[in-house]
């Protein structure tokens, strides 16, 4: 317990690092997730080729490795990002491939006749899907998406791994330094499970408030 | 198949094994003049452990797997390789006399796992860069040191500005989480930058060659062998500044089996199998070649 208050301003800190990465990077898979999802449904046909390509490969590519390959691969051709911004750009990809599939399969449950009418109002692709589809399609994806962040969230302890000196980078290190770490990754879990609950709570309501009536 | 063509057969195998047995008798004339080896087993008192190893007729020996120059399974041979393994099949020519380098099982003990392997009874003696400390002491006892390892610095071959561990001040330095090294060279160099250490040392390899940091500090013999996986790009600088004995471990009280160990190191050491095997090994990247450590007969 000691090896815990002892360096409680370091945990704070850590605990910082956890949720801007968590929150930055589930932003970021959002964005690339739509941008997906919108590829994938479109008319042209190499846009839906390669954002296929690009979702297999970034559901299918472990975290681990994915990260590992940013971190210490990029630098290869003269570009260094920090561990926190490679771990954003990772984790955005990463969870932005799942993302790309949850909204689309949103997109698939609005009825057709939705899309239809709204093309024969004279909406564009991008007017239909912006302004038609996607905010039904949101609505019935919340659940999933709520699941993915829970997903996301714990996800994030892999970037310790590159050095991001998140919850469970310090948990490591302090526990193997003081010959603690079953105490520091005790209590590390409990506050993802925490927060967690927390983020699980929020979602609900959400839910509740979106939720389409039928 | 016809007799005929089975009796030529055994013929053509029977020449080809004269040929290897005598090529490798001359060879082994040559080592003959080296070697302490022993041409029979000795014979030890009965009941000590050297007499239940020769009994059993293996030596169980604890190595690391994933040490370059110390002790590596080959990715493509799956045989072993290194100082330690060289160091291992001297100790048990000891005991079984000539071909006793035959007769080892192989163990891997990392090195959270060292001191268990011991008390546990998994593995007769520990070669695995262990380093002889008194916290390690209390819970098993060491032979030797067979090995003078000290912590130093690794930088990019063209680097021209880091030649001690003075010269770090104000630098970027990778080591090893939670490691002694990061604790030494706090001491040594308290303004260097060591605000990133990683999980592993492959990794602070990686950081160098990325530029990320300047140099990586720790153990040589870890040091040299990321040197020798990363031929031309890396090398080793400036002099030792801890010193870090690597001793052979083995199960608490059993002084009778310690001596002989001892006895043993100091043997291959005067008769200069143990440079032999320091020039096969490390000495490949390392090109000086250094006098044995004094053993220490604690």
């Amino acid at each position: 317990m000691r090896v815990i208050l002892d360096n409680l301003d370091t945990f704070t800190m850590a605990l910082g690092v956890t949720l801007l990465l968590s929150l930055l990077s589930f932003a970021g898979a959002f964005l690339v997730g739509a941008a997906l999802a919108a590829a994938r449904v479109s008319p042209v046909p190499p846009l839906r080729q390669a954002a296929t390509l690009l979702t297999e490969l970034f559901r299918n590519i472990p975290l681990v490795v994915l990260l590992f390959l940013l971190y210490f691969g990029i630098p290869k051709i003269d570009i260094r990002f920090s561990p926190f911004i490679t771990a954003v750009i990772g984790m955005s990809l990463y969870t932005g491939a799942y993302m790309g599939e949850t909204i689309r399969s949103g997109i698939n449950s609005v009825a057709v006749g939705q899309a239809e009418a709204a093309r024969s109002l004279g909406l564009g692709f991008g007017q239909v899907l912006g302004i038609v589809v996607l905010p039904q399609a949101l609505r019935t994806v919340v659940q999933p998406i709520g699941n993915l962040f829970s997903a996301h969230a714990k996800n994030t302890a892999i970037a310790a791994s590159i050095s991001v000196k998140d919850l469970t980078y310090q948990a490591n290190k302090l526990g193997q330094e003081n010959a603690e770490a079953v105490t520091t990754l005790l209590a590390v879990g409990m506050v993802y499970v925490v927060l967690l609950l927390g983020a699980g709570y929020g979602f609900a309501v959400l839910e509740r408030r979106t939720a389409i009536r039928r | 198949m016809s007799n005929r063509s089975t009796r030529r057969r055994t013929s053509l195998v029977a020449v080809l094994c004269t040929l290897v047995l005598l090529i490798a008798a001359c060879g082994d004339k040559k080592d003959d003049k080296k070697t302490t080896a022993p041409a029979k087993a000795p014979t030890f008192t009965t009941g000590s452990t050297m007499a239940k190893i020769q009994k059993k007729g293996k030596l169980t020996v604890g190595i690391k797997f994933d040490q370059p120059l110390f002790g590596l399974r080959s990715a493509t041979s799956g045989g072993f390789e290194g100082f330690d393994v060289e160091i291992a099949k001297l100790i048990a020519q000891g005991i079984f006399g000539k071909g006793g380098a035959d007769k080892i099982t192989y163990k891997e003990t990392p090195s959270k796992i060292r001191e268990d392997s011991i008390t546990g009874g998994d593995v007769d003696i520990v070669i695995a860069t262990y380093t002889i400390n008194d916290k390690r002491k209390k819970v098993v006892d060491f032979a030797g040191p067979y090995f003078q390892a000290g912590q130093r610095i690794m930088v990019k071959s063209d680097n021209t500005d880091i030649k001690g561990v003075k010269d770090l001040n104000g630098k970027k330095v990778c080591s090893v989480t939670g490691s002694t090294s990061i604790d030494n060279i706090k001491a040594q160099a308290p303004k260097a930058d060591i605000s990133n250490p990683f999980d592993t040392y492959s990794k602070c390899g990686e950081e160098l060659k990325n530029g990320r940091v300047d140099a990586v500090t720790t153990d040589d013999s870890i040091l040299y062998g990321l040197v020798s996986q990363n031929k031309g790009e890396l090398k080793v600088v400036g002099d030792a500044f801890t010193e870090e004995p690597y001793g052979i471990g083995l199960k608490k009280g059993d002084d009778a089996f310690r001596t002989f160990l001892n006895n043993r190191i100091e043997a291959i050491e005067k008769s200069g199998e143990w440079k032999k095997a320091y020039k096969d090994t490390v000495g490949k990247i390392r090109t000086t070649t250094p006098e044995p450590p004094k053993v220490d007969r604690y």
